[in-house]
């Protein structure tokens, strides 16, 4: 695929890596570090807000995190990016979030509302369904770009089974599926908000990958 | 086995190794699934050692690293993920006191809570128990009396997230894996099962899969070069079961 040559960023992208209490922040700096990002671990809004990129992480359970990303002002600071057409990458429950609501334990906990549908525990015999498992994306997709017959690492008991926007008027988003006790969405490309359900810094030379093809695309 | 079945990972088992921060990468390299750090450092007991060597590790390996040896509280596990551990092993100290499994996986949540059971069959004179397998401690030198199977179905209830299943009959023999054990704990456990102790050829993987695994383990046979991760994924991939490549 091709990007546009002229919006192409002349220095290292700069990318925030929301500081909200999750864990492991370590691995995605690193990764994100490894292929030429200027990382930042921060909650500081006007650093999340200026970033060339901002990757929301997300370990453990969806309600933990929701009240951690309310406490830097998340929600906000991922509206106001995506307003201004700013891109943001959420990753596992980082992911989550930004549906509707998260359906855990019989709570409901409302997440970012970016897209539509509930986060649900999947119905698989062994859960958490933890381990390398094979994802299909549309052919369109920038972030699956040379890597689309790889294998990515998973660890979660919950995610969204769908996400489209049934008669209506606006862009339906790229979603890349996958397959573990029925079909979730395992990725999203929506403008500038792109999710992985997956952990591309936990995916060897593939999550690599695709976070290069997430940096390519901002500007 | 669970519909859609994923997970044939190949873990390497670092305990033991000369340089692991090497050896991590190296095995990376050659396509190892997962790592694993198992009291790397339990016979200097030096912690700061072990928490570098998580940290060099993560650094420059992109994939899912365990560590265990010596955990006993939730500041452990703290110290551990913030080191780069993606996933803690805890072992004696739960058996200890069980509640420590509960209190990490409502803290770090259950993905990064490992129990790692170290099983034997109890031996002539040992008390018997309902499955006929009783958890050890210290290596397997040491019986608990505890059912290593009831144990699994508690440590579920408590939350774990995973079981690093260790046959102790099997351990060292390079006869194959324990799949009376592995089957056994697969019965009990709706979590992920790691088996680990038998290793001895390529073609002894595939049945701890069929067994009921959905991980396979192994240490020495690596490092010494006997097996490659490559031809314990072609062996795996020959017996139909889905690999990374």
């Amino acid at each position: 695929m091709t990007t546009t040559g002229a919006a192409r960023l002349t220095r290292r992208p700069r990318v925030t890596l929301l500081d909200y209490g999750s864990g492991n922040l370590h691995s995605a700096a690193r990764a994100l570090t490894a292929v030429g990002a200027d990382v930042t671990v921060t909650a500081d809004e006007t650093t999340a807000l200026d970033a060339d990129g901002l990757v929301v992480p997300g370990v453990g359970a969806f309600a933990a995190c929701m009240a951690g990303l309310r406490g830097v002002d998340g929600p906000r600071i991922v509206d106001v990016r995506l307003a201004g057409a700013r891109p943001v990458l959420g990753i596992c429950v980082g992911m989550q979030v930004m549906f509707e609501v998260g359906d855990e334990f019989a709570e409901e906990v409302p997440g970012f509302g970016e897209w539509p549908g509930r986060v649900e525990r999947l119905t698989a015999d062994v859960l958490p369904h933890m381990g390398w498992n094979t994802v299909t994306p549309p052919p369109e997709s920038r972030l699956f770009d040379g890597i689309a017959d790889q294998r990515f690492y998973f660890v979660h008991s919950f995610a969204a089974r769908e996400l489209s926007y049934p008669d209506s008027p606006m862009a339906p988003p790229l979603v890349t599926t996958c397959d573990y006790g029925g079909g979730f969405v395992a990725a999203v490309e929506n403008g500038p908000l792109s999710a992985t359900q997956f952990h591309p810094e936990k995916s060897g030379d593939a999550g690599l990958a695709l976070l290069r093809n997430w940096l390519d695309t901002l500007r | 086995m669970p519909d859609g079945l994923s997970r044939a990972s190949t873990s390497v088992d670092l305990r033991d190794a000369g340089d692991p921060v090497a050896l991590a990468r190296a095995y990376g390299e050659q396509g190892a699934d997962e790592l694993v750090f198992l009291d790397i450092t339990a016979s200097s007991g030096d912690r700061a050692t072990m928490y570098d060597v998580v940290t060099r590790t993560a650094e420059e390996v992109f994939i899912p690293l365990t560590v265990g040896g010596g955990v006993r509280s939730t500041e452990d596990f703290d110290q551990l993920l913030r080191a780069g551990a993606d996933k803690v092993g805890v072992n004696t100290a739960a058996i200890a006191r069980p509640e420590l499994l509960r209190e990490a996986a409502e803290r770090f949540g259950s993905q990064c809570v490992v129990l790692s059971v170290d099983a034997r069959r109890v031996p002539k004179g040992g008390a018997p128990t309902a499955s006929g397998f009783e958890v050890t401690t210290h290596g397997g030198r040491r019986g608990t009396g505890i059912d290593a199977i009831s144990w699994i179905e508690r440590a579920v209830e408590l939350g774990a997230g995973e079981i690093l299943l260790n046959s102790m009959d099997a351990d060292g023999t390079k006869a194959g894996f324990d799949t009376v054990l592995i089957a056994a704990a697969r019965s009990v456990a709706p979590i992920p099962v790691i088996a680990s102790g038998g290793a001895g050829a390529p073609d002894d993987f595939a049945p701890a899969i069929e067994a009921g695994a959905d991980a396979v383990l192994a240490a020495s046979v690596f490092h010494f070069g006997e097996l490659s991760i490559a031809a314990v994924k072609d062996a795996l991939a020959a017996a139909g079961i889905p690999v990374r490549r």
